[in-house]
């Protein structure tokens, strides 16, 4: 126990020694989740729209008014001719164009009906159908307003509950899904990067050529990224709830527990890797190729997962993050216990389990 | 005679914020000449080297290298220079032709050159069967061996040697310094830094460094004579010790 | 020059002799274009729906019929109590339900006034947001209809005099609005950029972490000379990535190329001027691979998320809106899908080529003041 605290020591001074990679290891949460705090919204604002307005009379200028009232919208300008209408979207610009029919008012004096025209870019689809539903809803109101007194209002009343996330901000959602990202990457990229590094230094074979167990060097090795990644995700837990609100609904002991549970996970990964990648180099790309970018977009974190073609949910649910990030949201926003959550908390042991053994198989092959 | 010395450098200072590693040297270098820079670890000996070679700028003084001044024409000194530092630095994953291929191509030689040179110096050791090895795969003694014969492939007037036998066996260090000889028989002046004491007698001077100042400077035998003993060892610690 | 010839000849040689790296250039962005663009979609259209209809009623009847008849929906259940509905929420089974209460349709006769409940999983905020945009729309589309009928059924208007704009609404450059239309294009970018900034960032950092930059640093090279014999084959590689990533794209995805492939091309090469200038400047910041390779990737996470990739620059406060015009990746981003989704040429472009030089010539300059040939 005393020569684990001695290397436990040698390896914090290691890592403190080095300036610039312990900023990037805390400085990166913070940044990461006053970005998604501050920066990334689920509501569009001043998007920039065309308006091709081909009856310029009293009635088409106050739906105008009406709709460039909102922060929604920028009026970008106003087209004279349909050839300007394709021209302003490859400006790249424009995300909408509005085109009210000639005779507006007089046709809906007379007719008591009149046409309006929405192109949106979809080449952002959800962008383009929910500014169109945007608009749409305005003029809806706008034609509410021209029936007044004749119909009320509202005969259909919408009461809208957003369940588990009242106000629907996106940092709520971020939190779960930047703890399991920081815990992954300082807990599996950093150890196997800097296991393979003794590795290419040779420093690894004196290290186990000592009369230390080889189990001592390696936990020595990681018990610094153990903290480190902890400490991080204790960071982002505190932002959140201090900054942005984000609450803890369930148990905090349960959820740090399990966030435990993924650090060993991720260690025993990083630890496998290390057995595997020969250079740091090597061990870095399959790092990041293999372990990052998979942990952001086959987790559920930023993309759904249900979204996708069946092949890659089964890919998504060979990935440990899926799991950890269910676990995380369903203690976080909606309360959930062990009860619920058993079955992933088995799947994250078991891959635990899983990692340490072909570590443990492919350690023994490599020195024998 | 002015034109002898392929180095001059006169009160050469090297401050690193309030620390001095080198503390106003003066010495010349003699045209063919083996000059070796001893001296502890951290004694100042790599730091001369590196603003000789031109990867430090001096803080003060004046030096100039194969007559260009070491402040102004760094990059023309570098044309009439070979460096051998002191970690190993051939590339490990081009083969042995390649890495004489890449020097020799980046000291300006065409390719008719590079290919007699590669040829002559593959056969001086007779390396042909490792002609395309990775650099690598070889033993260190040869990587040292190569890495100096790639260092003088250009005929460059000075070469400079920061701890060349650093982790070789004797028998390497042995042949290592025979290469060196037969370099400095050819005209090429040898700079070589070591703290090794022995290898000190292989050289036709020798400077001390202590604490980045040069307290002694003469041939190994007048340095014997002086201190009054027979080998370096003892001069260099009656050197430390009356520091 | 002709020391550029012998530092690409050797650059090139090391690349390709790295049998480990050799597949994670080639195969993994690939791989990565196939997976990613399946993976990384906001493609919602089968919005999980079930229905708490306690009125059973035909009025309810009707609500159910359009949400039935909307695309973007899949109904699942109707009930008749809320406790299903819940669990079925809270086991992430719904992604959202629609609450018609008892008495619906009598209080919309009698009182003109009726009350539904929309409840979503927010679990999830894009799927939440959209859901409640999609299902606040028919239901209101229901309640112009249906305040129509009334005004007319109670005869308190003639019909004639009833106002009402129809709008029609067209999805231009992607009209089955296919999410991997959109992502592809972007993803290409991401690549891109990956290759550019992590392996000549490390690349040079490897380069002083064995020790040959000294090596190096005491021959004839200039700055210069080394520098771009480091970055021309990164440029090489990333933009035979590119044409790589566009055949996949065409041949796997159908992504149409509507603009020119030449202008891609140039502005991919302005492009990676610019990043392989912030990976040259990360260089000259660290000593070793693993910070190189941290501090590429604190870098590139920010610019990733403020460029526009994933969420729409759009969706950001106007502060950030601003502050996306200092990130390079959001101009390649935005060109690469007005170049191929839209057919934009050179005119509409020159903004961001103009931005693109500003970049590489403070990137690249730092970064060679900052590469100090003196160790």
């Amino acid at each position: 126990m005393k020569k684990l605290l001695v290397f436990t020591k040698k390896e914090f001074y290691h890592i403190f020694r080095d300036k610039k990679t312990l900023l990037i290891l805390f400085g990166m949460p913070i940044f990461q989740i006053l970005i998604f705090g501050f920066a990334i919204t689920n509501e569009i604002n001043n998007a920039n729209i065309s308006i091709y307005d081909k009856s310029k009379d009293y009635q088409s200028q106050k739906l105008i008014n009406k709709i460039l009232s909102t922060n929604y919208f920028t009026l970008h300008s106003y087209l004279n001719s349909d050839s300007e209408i394709e021209d302003a979207f490859e400006t790249g610009k424009v995300k909408q164009v509005i085109i009210i029919e000639p005779d507006f008012a007089e046709k809906l004096n007379k007719e008591g009906e009149a046409n309006i025209h929405l192109v949106s870019d979809a080449t952002d689809p959800n962008t383009g159908t929910t500014l169109i539903n945007y608009t749409s809803s305005i003029i809806r109101i706008f034609a509410n307003e021209l029936n007044k007194g004749v119909i009320p209002d509202f005969v259909i009343e919408n009461e809208i509950e957003m369940r588990y996330n009242k106000s629907l901000k996106g940092v709520y959602l971020f939190v779960p899904g930047l703890i399991t990202v920081i815990l992954m990457l300082v807990s599996a990229m950093m150890t196997s990067i800097s296991l393979t590094r003794e590795k290419e230094y040779g420093s690894m074979e004196i290290l186990l050529a000592s009369p230390m167990k080889p189990a001592i060097v390696i936990i020595s090795k990681v018990i610094p990224y153990l903290l480190i990644a902890y400490t991080d995700a204790l960071l982002i837990l505190l932002m959140g709830k201090f900054i942005f609100g984000v609450p803890i609904v369930g148990s905090l002991p349960l959820l740090l527990a399990e966030c435990a549970l993924f650090v060993m996970l991720a260690l025993s990964l990083g630890i496998f890797i290390s057995t595997k990648a020969k250079t740091q180099q090597v061990a870095l790309m399959v790092s990041l190729v293999g372990l990052m970018l998979p942990t952001i977009l086959l987790s559920g974190f930023i993309f759904p997962v249900e979204n996708m073609p069946i092949p890659l949910q089964v890919v998504a649910s060979i990935n440990p993050s899926r799991w950890f990030i269910i676990i995380v949201k369903d203690i976080m926003l909606k309360g959930a216990g062990l009860d619920i959550l058993w079955q992933e908390t088995l799947i994250l042991l078991g891959f635990t389990l899983g990692f340490i053994l072909l570590s443990i198989k492919n350690f023994k092959v490599r020195l024998s | 005679m002015k034109n002898n010395y392929v180095i001059e450098a006169e009160n050469l200072t090297k401050k690193f914020g309030d620390f001095t590693a080198v503390d106003s040297i003066s010495f010349n270098v003699n045209v063919g000449e083996i000059f070796g820079f001893l001296g502890a670890n951290g004694a100042g000996k790599t730091t001369a080297m590196k603003m000789l070679t031109g990867l430090l700028s001096p803080t003060s003084g004046k030096a100039t290298v194969a007559g260009f001044d070491v402040f102004t024409q760094s990059e023309s000194i570098k044309k009439r220079i070979g460096y051998m530092s002191q970690k190993f630095s051939l590339y490990e994953d081009l083969t042995l032709y390649e890495n004489i291929r890449f020097f020799a191509g980046i000291y300006g030689l065409n390719n008719k050159q590079i290919k007699e040179k590669a040829n002559e110096l593959i056969g001086r050791f007779g390396l042909e069967d490792l002609r395309n090895t990775l650099v690598g795969e070889l033993p260190l003694g040869w990587k040292q061996k190569i890495a100096f014969s790639i260092a003088v492939i250009h005929s460059p007037d000075i070469v400079f040697l920061d701890e060349p036998t650093g982790g070789v066996d004797p028998i390497t260090r042995r042949q290592f310094w025979e290469m060196i000889y037969e370099t400095a028989h050819s005209g090429v002046t040898v700079f070589v830094t070591t703290h090794y004491m022995d290898e000190a007698e292989y050289c036709d001077r020798i400077s001390m460094m202590v604490d980045g100042r040069i307290e002694a400077l003469d041939s190994p035998a007048g340095l014997k004579k002086r201190y009054e003993t027979d080998n370096m060892d003892e001069v260099f610690l009656k050197i430390a010790r009356a520091k | 020059m002709r020391n550029v010839k012998f530092l690409l000849e050797k650059e090139f040689k090391q690349v390709f002799r790295n049998k480990a790296m050799l597949p994670i250039i080639f195969v993994m962005p690939i791989i990565q274009l196939l997976i990613l663009a399946n993976a990384a979609t906001f493609d919602i259209k089968n919005l999980k729906l079930y229905i708490v209809d306690k009125d059973m009623s035909s009025v309810s009847r009707q609500i159910i019929n359009k949400f039935e008849a909307s695309p973007y929906f899949v109904l699942e259940e109707v009930s008749l109590s809320e406790k299903y509905a819940d669990e079925a929420i809270q086991d992430s089974k719904a992604d959202l339900y629609i609450e018609i209460p008892k008495n619906f349709e009598y209080d919309l006769v009698r009182e003109k006034h009726a009350k539904t409940k929309i409840v979503t999983n927010a679990i999830d905020g894009t799927k939440a947001g959209l859901a409640m945009n999609y299902a606040s729309n028919i239901l209101n589309d229901y309640n112009v209809e249906i305040a129509h009928e009334l005004a007319i059924s109670t005869n308190s208007m003639p019909q004639d005099q009833l106002k009402k704009i129809n709008v029609e609404y067209s999805n231009w450059y992607n009209e089955d609005l296919k999410y991997d239309t959109f992502m592809v294009p972007g993803i290409l970018v991401l690549l891109v950029t990956m290759i550019g900034t992590f392996l000549s960032s490390m690349n040079i950092v490897k380069e002083k972490e064995i020790g040959t930059i000294e090596q190096i640093n005491v021959t004839p090279i200039r700055k210069h000379e080394f520098i771009i014999g480091k970055l021309l084959p990164f440029l090489v590689i990333a933009l035979f990535e590119l044409a790589l990533g566009l055949v996949v794209s065409k041949l796997v995805y159908n992504i149409p190329i509507l603009g020119s492939i030449g202008l891609i091309f140039m502005f991919a090469t302005a492009y990676m001027i610019v990043f392989l200038g912030i990976g040259l400047f990360i260089s000259t910041f660290t000593t070793t691979q693993q910070q190189a390779m941290f501090l590429s990737w604190f870098v590139m996470v920010i610019f990733i998320l403020l460029s526009g990739l994933f969420t729409p620059v759009e969706n950001m406060p106007e502060w950030v809106q601003y502050l996306t015009y200092l990130n390079p990746i959001r101009y390649f981003i935005e060109v690469i899908r007005m170049v191929m989704l839209k057919g934009a040429g050179l005119e509409n472009i020159t903004f961001h080529f103009k931005m693109m030089g500003i970049f590489a010539v403070i990137f690249n300059v730092s970064a060679i003041l900052r590469y100090k040939k003196t160790v």
